[in-house]
């Protein structure tokens, strides 16, 4: 199951603690967020998992791509 | 790999080494960098509240979001952005103040107390690292301030005002301009030279915010997701301050006779436990706050100010502990603090789900 979650302005760890949550009710999630902060927390996380993360670039915004 | 390493050796010297040898240029003892009492001590300098013996526009501060501003246009991580909570968040600041006030330091003086021997600062670690448990399962049941926005157009200006103030505090107090107050005795009179407390802030406030430095952030990390970066640092903060301290012979192994400090251990515990509770909420320690703030989060800005205010109440009825303790004010005052940090936990929740897609 795919999922979608807009972290965008949230402070830290909510984003990071959402996604994690997120992920444990599916198999591939879409993050949006826009501080550095929590991509590289979340990007952290994923890797601590064995995740497959992937990042994209937008305007002072990251679309994190997350598959188990 | 090799990078986290260069900037953890880094991180932790400038930091720990640094602040020991602010305390041998004039700084009190133990005192060289505290985001809680040198922000006090420039509200003191300001005037917000009239305490005669700490007053001085500390500019370690200055330096610290003049260096992260710089840093974050490096970056390219600069960004006006606001508008969660700011009401809120200028409570909690000065809770985070109270809190910080009581003990006697905020979480990162807590760290260098410690590698002066002041055990004292265990007590608040233990406290400090309840608060945060405490406000993780908050965030768990879904605490949330709501989002921030980035603001565009003209009137992004607001997120420049924490560096430009700064840039003018530090200015005056080197000029010694006439509208600051200088303690003549006591804390506030003691300060190394304005030159050095201002590059010390300018190179340990840019690190701050490349390496994401913050107190409760660190512990945070460990607990949620095994990372251990931050405390890595902090780890070399404490050998850094302390092996200085050795070398200086300002290490005293003890919980009584301390600078700046007192022997409440009841208050220790509490005081950084209502600090714990509220960074949590806020989502950062009283350093990442001033850094936030510098790199263009005005709702880190308004905390910031939050924290001044808690500063002026706090000397002006009583609330502050001194060497002699913890007055009865401030005894309630941190009981009362933790009820509205709780209710706050409690009532702004959000359920924030990830929607399906196809």
């Amino acid at each position: 199951m795919k999922k979608d979650l807009d972290m965008r302005g949230y402070s830290c760890p909510i984003p990071l603690l959402r996604t994690r949550d997120a992920l444990a009710t599916c198999d591939e999630l879409t993050v949006l967020i826009d501080e550095p902060a929590a991509r590289e927390n979340i990007l952290k996380f994923a890797a601590s998992q064995n995740y497959k993360a992937e990042c994209t670039d937008g305007k002072g915004e990251w679309t994190l791509h997350i598959v188990k | 790999m090799i990078l986290s390493w260069v900037w953890i050796l880094v991180a932790g010297l400038s930091f720990g080494v640094g602040a020991v040898l602010l305390v041998q240029a004039g700084n009190p003892g133990n005192y060289g960098f505290c985001a809680a009492c040198h922000l006090r001590d420039i509200a003191g300098a300001l005037g917000i509240h009239k305490a005669g013996l700490l007053q001085y526009a500390r500019p370690e501060i200055f330096g610290w979001i003049i260096g992260a501003f710089a840093m974050s246009k490096v970056n390219g991580e600069f960004r006006p952005r606001g508008g969660s909570s700011p009401a809120v968040r200028f409570l909690l600041g000065a809770l985070m103040m109270l809190g910080a006030l009581v003990f006697l330091g905020c979480p990162l003086r807590a760290l260098l107390r410690l590698a002066g021997g002041d055990l004292n600062g265990l007590t608040a670690m233990a406290g400090f690292l309840a608060g945060i448990g405490t406000g993780i399962i908050f965030l768990k049941k879904g605490f949330s301030l709501g989002r921030a926005r980035t603001i565009s157009g003209s009137i992004s200006f607001a997120g420049y005002l924490p560096v430009v103030v700064s840039v003018v505090l530090a200015a005056s107090v080197a000029a010694g301009a006439g509208f600051l107050y200088y303690s003549t005795k006591g804390p506030g009179s003691q300060h190394a030279p304005v030159v050095m407390s201002l590059i010390a802030g300018l190179i340990t406030g840019a690190i701050a915010l490349k390496t994401r430095m913050c107190l409760s952030g660190g512990f945070r990390d460990f607990f949620l997701v095994r990372d251990t970066f931050l405390l890595k640092i902090y780890g070399l903060i404490f050998l850094g301050a302390m092996v200085a301290n050795l070398f200086f012979g300002t290490f005293k192994l003890g919980f009584t006779g301390q600078p700046l400090a007192h022997t409440m251990h009841l208050w220790n515990f509490l005081g950084l436990y209502l600090v714990g509770v509220s960074a949590t909420l806020l989502g950062g320690c009283p350093l990442r706050q001033l850094i936030m703030a510098a790199d263009g989060n005005t709702d880190a800005g308004v905390c910031v100010l939050g924290m001044l205010a808690g500063a002026g109440v706090a000397h002006t009825i009583n609330l502050a502990a001194s060497g002699a303790g913890v007055p009865v004010n401030g005894q309630i005052a941190v009981v009362v603090g933790i009820t509205i940090t709780f209710g706050i936990g409690w009532l702004f929740r959000e359920k924030i789900l990830a929607e399906a897609t196809a």
